[in-house]
């Protein structure tokens, strides 16, 4: 790409969410703490939020980042894989750049993707060789610490062919920052009949404005599995991932956990394209909204022949404040396709709490029960602490009564 | 133990029952008939404490305690159970799970769901794409986790196959705790359940556990003692201590008009 392209794309807005002034952050790469030990106690605690686990047990390897500088990459002995700061990597394998930097997601596809390439590079390179099927999960972790950052985060993840590995990537802010902007850049490359889980979870500061960009790629009989949690506040989200079955018998399935208290404006999409014959793809999305907003965007475009995907959005309003929009597409380029999509949006229907009241349950707790499966999505790849840590979540909400 | 006494009901603006007064005594297994639309699911969604079941006038007495008022859970909680026509299905929530919410533990919502043929649908969302029939075994398995002591049930054995009604029978029995003589032939005749002058029409009646059935057809008389029938005529209860197999037989040779006239009456 040339660099006075990408210079004319800082200007260019993205298709979708509010644009963000990036000259009000502060775009600098200073080194704001030394080591992961020097988080607040509420830092820490954040951390432990989004599932990353700084006393590293059950884990492969480590990655911390704060504001723009690495802090951490740590991999556990004997574990087949390579893990650094993306911009380190850059330098040592050129033929790496050379075959996947920026081949996923495009740099000029918006500003938020043109000044995360144009500017110093950070974030993580995680490298999985052929065959290696790596048993605990890899956590990364994103943190901002510093008021007013401009965050920017580019991450390259490669699995050669036959490679397995689970990705916990946890994004946080210290509560010390009230404004800040996260840019996240992620270009995934699944080999063949190699499978990748990777569950990222949010928990962000009130008014931090988060744009994630990521792009999957998925070769010949391989799985990517995709988990997106965001229970917490946030000002201002908007990110549609998107994954390209590019193999035949490629398999993606991207889930999300949205809920949005009030304040918090989130426009998580998803995407999934079926480039090639015989491949398959599911998009599931639960939100609710207990004061916020949702906009879910969900589309499945299938280009080939025998394919088959199918898009499903439920909605729970919780509150009269806030909103949830669910806009699904589908497209379907060949006659020989199978797409299909379910969305519904709505509330608590009474004879739900009313047939679980009938069985003994308080008002509280058939409501608290409902929403529970509601969002009982299948997650795979979700450690059971986590699993956990969201049905505590969903128990300490305060359940607006008459609803 | 049930004691209704001039009950009227409305659901929105609508009036559906008028001055409705029903005793169920202890160990009683009561019969309730009558034409389609009439308001026998009303009556039995509101002595459950449904919330769109406004009480106009009446009142509602459980072992001595004025209900009128309570909440569904709190008439859960003091021992009423009930199987309605069309139950929800709960997202998520999985049968297993809300056998266990209505008090079994895991070990007994494996059992009680074998002997009710429902384990394979254990780890499946509550009623999500289950069978007419298999909707009606999914309620009896939760309440025979919930041990009510005033079990209602309103048309069990509507969409149950032949084979299928003695075991809905069979669990309908077990959570009364009522044993069906006819086959257990410990009345040696085939004189109990049905029958008002026999001593021990209702068998295990020291179990005091009480039921209120909603049946068209009858079939579920054949395998569950039932002591007295009523017919429910234009909003209003009629025939208040018929016997429930000539009350069913004439209904089926006369109408429901007629036995719920005089005919019945003077039966009662
Ligand atoms: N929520 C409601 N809104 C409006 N009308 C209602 C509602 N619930 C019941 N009704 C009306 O009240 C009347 C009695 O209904 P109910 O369900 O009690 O009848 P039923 O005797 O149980 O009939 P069936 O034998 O067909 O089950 C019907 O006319 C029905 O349409
Ligand atoms: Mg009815």
């Amino acid at each position: 790409m040339e660099k006075n392209n990408l210079q004319a794309a800082l200007q260019k807005q993205a298709a979708f969410g509010a644009d963000l002034d990036l000259k009000k952050f502060d775009d600098n790469n200073d080194v704001h703490l030394q080591s992961a030990e020097d988080l607040s106690a509420s830092g820490k605690a954040k951390l432990e939020k989004v599932g990353i686990d700084l006393q590293e047990s059950n884990r492969s390897a480590t990655f911390v980042q704060v504001d723009n500088a690495q802090l951490k990459s740590d991999v556990k002995p004997e574990t087949p894989l390579t893990l650094m700061n993306t911009g380190l990597a850059a330098q040592k394998y050129p033929d790496l750049v050379e075959k996947y930097w920026w081949h996923a997601v495009k740099p000029d596809t918006d500003k938020y993707t043109a000044i995360t390439a144009l500017e110093k590079e950070n974030g993580y390179f995680i490298h999985v060789r052929a065959g290696a099927k790596i048993a605990f999960p890899l956590q990364a972790c994103v943190f901002m610490s510093h008021e007013e950052q401009l965050q920017r985060v580019h991450n390259v993840v490669i699995l050669e062919e036959g490679s397995e590995l689970n990705i916990i990537s946890g994004c946080a802010s210290d509560e010390a920052v009230e404004h800040g902007v996260h840019l996240g850049i992620s270009e995934m490359f699944v080999g063949k009949n190699a499978k990748l889980s990777f569950t990222m979870i949010h928990n962000w500061g009130h008014n931090v404005a988060v744009r994630p960009r990521t792009v999957t790629l998925v070769a010949e009989g391989g799985t990517y599995i995709s988990n997106y949690v965001c229970m917490e506040k946030v000002k201002d989200i908007q990110m549609y991932p998107t994954v390209r079955l590019q193999g035949k018998g490629a398999v993606a399935r991207l889930n999300s956990v949205l809920v949005a208290p009030p304040g918090s404006h989130m426009d998580v999409g998803g995407k999934a394209v079926l480039e090639v014959p015989g491949t398959r793809a599911e998009i599931v999305t639960r939100s609710i909204s207990t004061g916020g907003e949702i906009i879910n965007r969900g589309n499945l475009t299938g280009d080939a022949e025998n394919i088959k995907a199918h898009l499903e959005c439920h909605g729970l309003m919780l509150s009269n404040e806030g909103y949830i929009r669910a806009i699904p597409e589908l497209f379907a380029e060949t006659g020989n396709s199978e797409l299909s999509h379910e969305a519904a949006v709505g509330r608590i229907a009474p004879e739900e709490i009313q047939y679980l009241m009938a069985r003994g349950m308080s008002e509280e707790e058939a409501t608290a029960t409902i929403v529970r499966g509601f969002l009982n999505v299948n997650i795979e790849g979700l450690p059971a602490t986590l699993s956990k840590k969201i049905t505590d979540t969903l128990d300490a909400f305060q359940m607006n009564k008459g609803m | 133990m049930l004691n209704i006494e001039h009950l009227s009901v409305a659901v929105g603006d609508k009036q559906i029952l008028t001055d409705i007064n029903l005793h169920i005594g202890y160990g009683e297994v009561h019969v309730l008939f009558g034409p389609n639309g009439t308001g026998k699911s009303t009556l039995i969604s509101t002595i459950m404490g449904f919330e769109n079941y406004k009480v106009l006038e009446g009142k509602i007495v459980f072992k001595g305690q004025d209900i009128t008022r309570a909440s569904c859970d709190e008439r859960a909680r003091l021992g009423i159970g009930v199987m309605i026509q069309r139950p929800p299905t709960i997202r998520g929530l999985s049968l297993r799970k809300m056998v266990e919410i209505c008090g079994a533990t895991s070990k007994e919502a494996e059992s009680m769901a074998a002997w009710m043929g429902m384990t394979d649908f254990l780890d499946r969302s509550v009623n999500e794409g289950f069978s007419g029939g298999e909707l009606k075994r999914s309620e009896l398995l939760q309440l025979m986790a919930q041990k009510p002591e005033l079990l209602l049930l309103d048309e069990p054995e509507s969409g149950v196959d032949v084979e299928n009604i003695a075991l809905v029978g069979r669990a309908a029995n077990y959570i009364l705790q009522h044993v069906d003589c006819r086959q257990d032939k410990k009345c040696g005749t085939s004189c109990c359940g049905h029958k008002a002058d026999c001593p021990k029409n209702n068998p295990l009646a020291e179990s005091g556990h009480s039921g209120l059935i909603i049946t068209h057809l009858g079939h579920i008389l054949k395998y569950v003692p039932a002591s007295h029938a009523h017919i429910l005529y234009n909003g209003r209860m009629t025939c208040p201590k018929g016997d429930p197999l000539e009350v069913l037989q004439c209904i089926s040779r006369m109408g429901y008009e007629h036995c719920a006239g005089a005919a019945c009456a003077r039966k009662g």
